[in-house]
């Protein structure tokens, strides 16, 4: 057993980490689906939508062939309306109301519809949006990741002067380097991000790091208002013994290696573990599997009632044949000359419900050991607190504490994603930015 | 057993199907195809003066992706030479001696063009002759087709020329582009023709290519009205046929009903309305001669369950039920009910009355799904909501009379009854 790269040909890599949700064929395949759609009135699938895209209206106008119009619609709730049409987990938000489940009918493929339109808006470069003139004010906002973006977006089209810091070298966030690079390629995200920043009037400033290279204190001088919206960091430590052997790996460090390199860099064990059973997991594993490795098995300690992740990722990732052990928890991480060897797992059972209604898991006594040579730790993000707490954000273990519209407790900073809600999905933080920034709007004209 | 053969004024023919006088009826082996695959019997392509056809020559209505949902089309009558269709007519008629085969005309305005031309067409052996008195495009610029129809004293001297001459049943084909059809349909029955047939086509355009802003179909950067057909004129072709159907005159002889029959229910309709035979055209341009076996194992089921024997048992039955807006009863009332259970919350219905109706429909917000309930004291009882309801039966109308007894609009007046106050 041994973790290492380049296990696949050039063939296998492109394969496995090909499109996911493969696009529409032809404008007659979308208007299939498009001419199936019920055109609901006050939608259900509208209001599952976190941004409350008008999705009758632009499924409608893809049937009358006003593409263009269909663009717009999307784009003027969700201005990362591409990406989130390939990372949304539908199932559990707009496509999981539409009114056909109730029929005991496929739904509405909307996330297809929905990238339908917006790539052909990105491939012909529509720009659908027009600033107003300058008002004057300038927006600092710390982080390229949806939050901010969709947060530059509106305030530019206001006429606001925005420049973004970001610590990375791309934009984008965790679209870049976290998404499954079966769900977006780091090149559409590269595009997303040109097309988003091309209305004008946002700048970004690459390798800006806030706590290193700018404080919150300068930004809020040098501007009228500024936006956080960083995101959280790295996955949750475990606190068990072994976790510093060598073949224990973070899964958004796995993922970032994957994202940020060629497939054939990226090493991977022959057998892996990945404990957690959120989005994240499920990403890392069915990317070690895509990667090549032989078995993966998937690591949670309560059952399938409780998961985080949805039915369909959950069916992805035993598509790709990851095993499942279900209300197990890793209590140890024994190696051999430094290197990971085996994984041993408390049985757990379930006790009572906790205060948000999930019932916990307690351990049975009984333990069990699997062999492995590589752990992927996916047991949620930890907040950057050290980040919050120096710059006196309020904040609950370390996620910003905002009111409604994305205001933090100092006047004129505001907040909103991941680094607000501790992580949840890509269109959660686009919908953060755009509330905050129609807060922001307010605050600069007052 | 059921027997859904027809006898048309003594032409049979086994089941009421006819191909109407179309391109699919135009040569020996279309019509021989058509006959294999069971056609009760065709009208074939009217036969004339020579013509020549333009290209294109049709255009089409979609609707909501389905493809077709009315057709036109700009074609004349046969362009083939007259000698070579009744060669092939003959021929037809002895392979399938018991399928019916008319023959539509359409000659020159001449009593000698008619009497010539009639003459050689019951050479042919052909049971019938439909006259063709409504083709609206390209005919009627030369004083034919639709100008006959269109005119019935017109119409009444072209009839009975061709009574001064034809030997075999003689139906005469009208226009529905007049006001009413039941003028010329008088007119020819009172010049004896034995049967009518309807309808043709409707004059209409179809759209406009919004590139070249040239009306479809398009001939080399110009078009003209074409005639209309197929399922979306099937309505004005049945309450052409009811009025027919409902005239003491008209109603005395056979009908053929014309216009959007592509499923055995339609046929039923067509005949429940006073059809004795129904003819196809645009449903077989769509979807070719096969259809046919749908048509008569659907009629010959739906008859087998209502306990029909033969067609006539059903033939203009639901013409009395057909009245005038004065008789029918004011006291008649409905209001929608939603059955909860079957409910999708597409909120159709409420939108569709809020801004198109009553205002009748309670929106109770709910996450991601409202309810919606009807306010039966507001309900006009106009179906809206029921017709655009997706689910079966999720609506339905509860009766709910204003009084027990019949009440027309006349009495209604006479007795002061109050009138809506909302
Ligand atoms: C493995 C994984 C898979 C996921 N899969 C999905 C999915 O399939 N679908 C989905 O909808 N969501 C998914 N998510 C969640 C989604 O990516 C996030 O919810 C979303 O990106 C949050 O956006 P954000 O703008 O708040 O933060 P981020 O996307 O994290 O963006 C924050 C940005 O701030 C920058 N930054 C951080 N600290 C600083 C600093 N100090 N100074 C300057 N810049 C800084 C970061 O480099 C980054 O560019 C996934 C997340 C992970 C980890
Ligand atoms: C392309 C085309 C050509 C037609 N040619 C004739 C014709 O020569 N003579 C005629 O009486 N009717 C003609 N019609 C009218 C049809 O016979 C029929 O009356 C009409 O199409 C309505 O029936 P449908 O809805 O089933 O098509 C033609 C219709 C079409 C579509
Ligand atoms: S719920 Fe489904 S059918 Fe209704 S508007 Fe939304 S996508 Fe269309
Ligand atoms: S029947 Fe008409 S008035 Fe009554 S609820 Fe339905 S739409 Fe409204
Ligand atoms: S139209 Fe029918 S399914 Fe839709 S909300 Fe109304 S009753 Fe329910």
């Amino acid at each position: 057993m041994a973790i290492k790269n380049n296990r696949l040909t050039a063939e296998q890599y492109q394969q496995n980490f090909s499109d996911i949700h493969p696009p529409f064929d032809s404008r007659e395949s979308a208007l299939v689906e498009a001419n199936r759609c019920l055109f609901c009135y006050d939608a259900p699938c509208t209001k599952s939508c976190p941004t409350e895209i008008n999705i009758p209206k632009f499924i409608k106008q893809i049937s009358t062939d006003n593409v263009k119009g269909s663009a717009h619609t999307i784009f003027a709730a969700n201005i990362m309306g591409a990406g989130c049409s390939r990372v949304c987990p539908v199932e559990k938000l707009c496509e999981g109301s539409c009114v056909y489940n109730l029929l005991e009918e496929p739904p509405i493929p909307i996330a297809r519809l929905q990238r339908y339109a917006t790539e052909q808006a990105m491939e012909k470069n529509w720009q659908l949006f027009t600033r107003k003139p300058a008002t004057g004010k300038k927006v600092a906002i710390v982080g390229a990741g949806p939050a901010g973006l969709s947060c530059a977006h509106i305030l530019s089209r206001e006429g606001v002067d925005v420049t973004i810091y970001e610590k990375e070298n791309k934009g984008g966030g965790l679209m870049t380097y976290g998404i499954a690079a079966y769900k977006v390629t780091p090149q559409f995200c590269e595009q997303e991000v040109n097309y988003i920043t091309a209305l004008g009037g946002i700048q970004i400033k690459y390798g800006q790091e806030l706590g290193k290279h700018i404080s919150l204190a300068a930004l809020k001088a040098q501007y009228d208002a500024v936006f956080l919206g960083f995101g959280v960091g790295l996955a949750r430590q475990l606190n068990i013994p072994g976790e510093e052997l060598e073949g224990v790996v973070d899964a958004i460090r796995f993922i970032y290696n994957i994202r940020a390199g060629a497939y054939d860099r990226v090493p991977v064990g022959d057998k892996v573990a990945v404990i957690g059973m959120g989005m994240t997991a499920i990403d890392a594993a069915t990317q070690a599997k895509r990667l090549g490795a032989q078995e993966v098995t998937l690591v949670y300690r309560r059952t399938q009632a409780e998961m985080p992740c949805t039915e369909a990722e959950l069916d992805l990732a035993k598509l790709d044949g990851c095993r499942i052990i279900w209300l197990a928890a890793p209590a140890m991480i024994k190696g051999e000359q430094g290197k990971v060897t085996q994984l041993v797992c408390n049985l757990m059972q379930l006790g009572e419900a906790d205060a948000s209604g999930r019932r916990s898991s307690v351990e049975t006594g009984e333990k069990f050991i699997l062999e492995v040579d590589m752990v992927i730790k996916a047991a949620g993000q930890i907040p950057f607190e050290e980040l919050v707490t120096s710059n006196q954000l309020q904040h609950a273990q370390g996620k910003i504490t905002v009111q409604k519209n994305g205001a933090t407790n100092i006047p004129g900073v505001f907040a909103g994603g991941d680094c607000v809600n501790g992580g949840k999905e890509v269109v959660d933080a686009v919908q953060a930015g755009k509330l905050a920034a129609n807060a922001m709007l307010d605050y600069l004209s007052s | 057993m059921t027997d859904i053969s027809a006898n048309f004024l003594g032409i049979k023919s086994p089941n009421p199907f006819w191909l109407a006088s179309a391109p699919p009826t135009d040569k020996k082996i279309n019509v021989l195809r058509a006959f294999e695959a069971g056609w009760g019997g065709v009208v074939w392509k009217t036969l004339g003066s020579q013509v020549k056809n333009v290209s294109s020559r049709y255009s089409a209505v979609n609707y909501n992706g389905t493809k077709v949902m009315g057709f036109n089309n700009i074609e004349l009558i046969s362009d083939r030479p007259l000698e070579l269709n009744l060669r092939e007519i003959k021929e037809c008629i002895k392979l399938f001696p018991d399928r019916a085969m008319i023959v539509s005309l359409m000659a020159d305005n001449t009593r000698e063009k008619w009497h010539e031309l009639i003459a050689q067409v019951e050479d042919t052996g052909a049971h019938g002759l439909e006259l063709n008195f409504g083709c609206p495009h390209g005919m009627t610029e030369r004083g034919m087709g639709a100008v006959v129809g269109q005119d019935p004293e017109i119409a009444r001297l072209v009839v009975e020329w061709v009574m001064e001459k034809a030997t075999v049943p003689v139906i005469t084909k009208l226009t529905p582009n007049v006001h009413s059809v039941v003028p010329t349909g008088r007119a020819a029955v009172e010049a004896g023709s034995h049967a009518l047939s309807l309808i043709n086509t409707i004059q209409s355009v179809t759209g406009i290519d919004l590139d070249t802003f040239v009306p479809n179909p398009n001939v080399a950067g110009k078009s003209v009205f074409g005639g209309y057909c197929g399922p979306a004129v099937k309505p004005i072709a049945l309450k052409m046929l009811a009025t027919i159907s409902q005239d003491p005159v008209t109603s005395k002889v056979p009908v053929s009903g014309i216009g959007g029959v592509s499923t055995w229910k339609d046929a039923v309709e067509f005949m429940l309305l006073g059809a004795t035979t129904v003819q196809v055209c645009t449903a077989a341009m769509k979807h070719g001669f096969r259809i046919v076996e749908d048509l008569c194992e659907g009629l010959n089921n739906w008859m087998d369950e209502k306990g029909f024997k033969t067609i006539n048992d059903f033939i203009g039955k639901s013409v009395p039920h057909l009245t005038q807006w004065e008789e029918l009863d004011i006291n008649y009332h409905i209001v929608a009910n939603i059955d909860q259970t079957k409910c999708i919350h597409c909120g159709l219905c409420y939108i569709a009355c809020e801004d198109g109706s009553h205002q009748s429909i309670n929106q109770q917000y709910g996450k991601p799904y409202n309810t919606y309930t009807i306010r039966e004291e507001d309900c006009v009882g106009c179906n809206l909501c029921k017709l655009i309801c997706p689910v079966d039966n999720c609506i339905t109308m509860v009766e709910q009379r204003k009084g027990p007894e019949y009440v027309n609009w006349k009495e209604f007046q006479l007795r002061g009854m109050p009138l809506n106050d909302h």
